[in-house]
């Protein structure tokens, strides 16, 4: 048994180490054995290869954002699937009735965003009277 | 039915249900059955089915209570309860639910946004206030007011593209999630005190520990300060003003007697409750605030030109004198301030139903000038006006007197002269901004001569808010009676 | 010797998760991040709930903290609509900027 918090964090405190040598290892090699080459292309940021387009700090689409938020309260929804399949067995045909109602009821929200239009990425921009 | 979900269970459950149904019905509805905007009015006979469907459930609950002769029925394992307490307020909500809805069709055509989730927030805010009023569990109550809370912050922003709606219902978002912060932050520490989140055994655990225990004070104080940010009390008031003004009229209107009256039944079950035992802890902050509130909202109103934003300041200072009734803790205390929240929403109903009416193309009717001449234009208006500002002032005959009669004999009971005179000072202070509105109404001319446009729907709910006013005022015994059964046990 | 991390550990560190997002809801100007420090006092609250919950070995604090969770995002995400409203209008996210109704 480790006897200090010292003791106990030795091999966390070493394997940061390693990884700091690691990492500075690479960056040092490379900076001392590669050729150094300057031009426009290699200043570029890296993009998996592909010529980059447009510039970095180019307004995102509100429409990520509407996105982002409908997703996050669709994914928030399955917290309390979890809790559920843990007593399931226990509660039967009610826990199935529960989170049929539950489910329901996500549904109409769901049915709601549809239907306002909310989901329909390739729509234009409307104007602000008809959002 | 089972074992997990009894016919009691489900007979408690029924008016919270019925609300959440409908709410979701118009949600659907409204793009599915009712897509025109001419069948809008619709969705208003659904939202009336669904106050009529929950009002049933509600008058079940009333008579099985009065007819088995007992105090309370407890349901979900005590999660919910039904008492005297719950059915009073929640008759309340359903009157103030169904008159905002009344006066709100053509406010919203008049603003060119009405659209049909405005009638489902009204219903499924509503149900979070159920949930305030019932609720005996932390869990319970902690969602019922964020149901309601995110309700009203929808609909705060209701008006999209008015930039003031926007900001009123920013600065209530940001103040009210922060608050609902600290309140569940008071509640995890009281259930760590006690390990249970049902009130009464929170309330048995806190009567065993010493009232000095620094988790205790901490929890206290942590709930405390949530609790009196949702009843707008001084010093956490500042969101009141700016979401009053900027708020559709309609939901300013809900927001003050609703979201009012419901934090205000959270409050005292909280407080009567799981804290009862801590009083000696809390009173000296419920006094600070009561006091606070009475001085910043009756001073902060004398100098304001807009309407909702002075009643926003007389709504502060009227949370100082429920609080007030608290404080004096005996059963007229208590009674006092059921009474005074049930004639605060009928006549601040009243108040908010005018300008609402007055509200036409052009004339945004929010300002003191503008009443100027109602007198002459439409007397009914002018009447309803002059009778719901003479209650709010604590004049008799009207229902407000009774209200603060009850407040001021339970603190005199008491034995808390000191507080007494005070309160009575500011009733003066309140006078005389009430009146400016009355002379602007009665004393100047008309700057237009345009008649007001009213209808069917905004008529009823002037009536009834003007029988409310006035008939609890005159006839206030049937009223007081029930508000005595309503007595937290 | 090892000293054991007790209940009053993770108490401490909601409290100070608290006082953290209570400076930041006061001190801040751009408005994603006031929500964002109110997400931290609702995490100083779930801290709180788990650890009693664990103390305690009952799951009422985990189903509190399930709902407080929930509670949250949607408060996150009725927050961020408003705030989406309000830049079409405004263009802003400063809470200083917001000063067409009197702070």
């Amino acid at each position: 048994m480790p006897e200090s918090y010292v003791e106990l964090y030795f091999p966390v405190f070493l394997q940061v180490l390693i990884a700091m040598a690691v990492a500075g290892g690479m960056i040092g090699g490379s900076y001392l054995l590669g050729r150094k080459v300057k031009n426009r292309i290699k200043d570029t940021p890296y993009e998996c290869g592909i010529t980059p387009t447009g510039s970095a700090r180019g307004r995102f689409s509100v429409k990520f954002y509407l996105v982002a938020m409908l997703f996050i309260l669709f994914d928030i929804e399955a917290v309390f699937l979890y809790p559920w399949a843990v007593v399931y067995r226990e509660l039967k045909l009610f826990a199935f009735v529960e989170m049929f109602i539950f489910i329901v009821l996500i549904l109409c929200g769901f049915f709601y965003i549809w239907k306002k239009g909310a989901l329909d990425w390739s729509q234009q921009e409307r104007p602000p009277e008809e959002r | 039915m089972s074992q997990y979900y009894t016919a009691t269970d489900h007979f408690v459950l029924v008016p919270a249900i019925m609300l959440a149904l409908f709410g979701c019905a118009i949600l659907l509805f409204d793009f599915w059955v009712f897509p025109e905007p001419k069948q809008r009015k619709w969705l208003l006979a659904f939202l009336a089915l669904g106050e009529a469907f929950a009002g049933y459930g509600l008058w079940q609950q009333h008579t099985y209570i009065a007819g088995q002769g007992i105090a309370e029925l407890t349901a979900f394992q005590g999660s919910l309860v039904v008492d005297g307490f719950s059915l009073f307020f929640n008759w309340m909500f359903i009157a103030a639910a169904s008159i905002v809805a009344l006066m709100s069709y053509r406010y919203l055509e008049v603003e060119g946004e009405h659209h049909g989730e405005y009638y489902s927030l009204i219903l499924l805010a509503q149900c979070g206030m159920y949930f305030l009023a019932s609720g005996a569990d932390l869990i319970t109550l902690f969602v019922g007011l964020e149901l309601m809370a995110l309700c009203f912050y929808i609909m705060v922003g209701f008006l999209r593209s008015d930039k003031r709606s926007n900001e009123a219902a920013m600065k209530y978002l940001l103040l009210g999630g922060f608050s609902s912060g600290f309140l569940a932050y008071g509640f995890s520490l009281l259930y760590g005190l006690s390990g249970s989140t049902k009130l009464s055994e929170i309330g048995v655990a806190i009567a065993r520990r010493d009232p000095a225990d620094p988790v205790l004070l901490l929890a206290m104080v942590t709930t405390t300060v949530g609790l009196l940010f949702k009843i707008s009390a001084v010093p956490f008031h500042m969101w009141a003003p700016d979401a009053y003004e900027g708020a559709p009229t309609t939901v300013t209107a809900y927001l003050s007697v609703g979201s009012k009256a419901a934090s205000i039944a959270f409050l005292l079950r909280i407080f009567l409750g799981p804290l009862a035992s801590a009083r000696a802890a809390w009173e000296p902050l419920l006094v600070f605030a009561a006091i606070a509130s009475l001085t910043v909202g009756n001073l902060a109103a004398i100098s304001q030109h807009n309407i909702k934003r002075l009643l926003a300041y007389s709504s502060i200072s009227h949370a100082g004198y429920m609080l007030l009734g608290l404080v004096a803790g005996n059963e007229t205390g208590i009674k006092g301030v059921a009474v005074y929240v049930l004639v605060y929403t009928f006549t601040n109903l009243g108040v908010f139903l005018v300008i609402v009416a007055l509200r036409r193309e052009g004339l945004v009717g929010d300002n003191i000038d503008d009443l100027a001449g109602l007198m002459h234009k439409s007397p009914g208006y002018a009447l309803l006006m002059l009778i719901c500002l003479l209650s709010l002032a604590g004049i008799p005959p009207t229902a407000g007197f009774i209200g603060k009669y009850y407040i001021f004999l339970s603190l005199i009971q008491a034995g808390r002269y000191v507080l007494a005179a005070a309160a009575a000072l500011y009733v003066a202070v309140a006078i005389y901004y009430y009146f400016r509105i009355v002379r602007s109404m009665f004393m100047s001319d008309a700057e237009d001569a345009g008649a007001m446009e009213t209808t069917f729907g905004v008529r009823v709910a002037a009536a009834l808010t003007g029988l409310g006013t006035l008939g609890i005022g005159i006839f206030p015994e049937p009223f007081l009676r029930f508000a005595g059964q309503s007595l937290i046990r | 010797m090892l000293h054991p991390i007790t209940p009053a550990h993770y108490l401490i560190l909601s409290a100070a998760l608290l006082l953290i997002g209570t400076l930041g809801v006061l001190s801040r100007r751009n408005i994603i991040i006031i929500l964002m420090s109110i997400e931290l006092i609702l995490n100083a609250v779930n801290i709180n709930l788990i650890t009693f919950s664990r103390l305690f070995d009952q799951v009422n604090g985990q189903v509190f903290a399930i709902f407080v969770i929930t509670v949250a995002v949607a408060e996150a995400a009725v927050g961020l609509g408003i705030l989406l409203a309000m830049f079409r209008n405004k263009e802003t996210v400063q809470a200083d900027e917001i000063d067409l109704l009197k702070w």
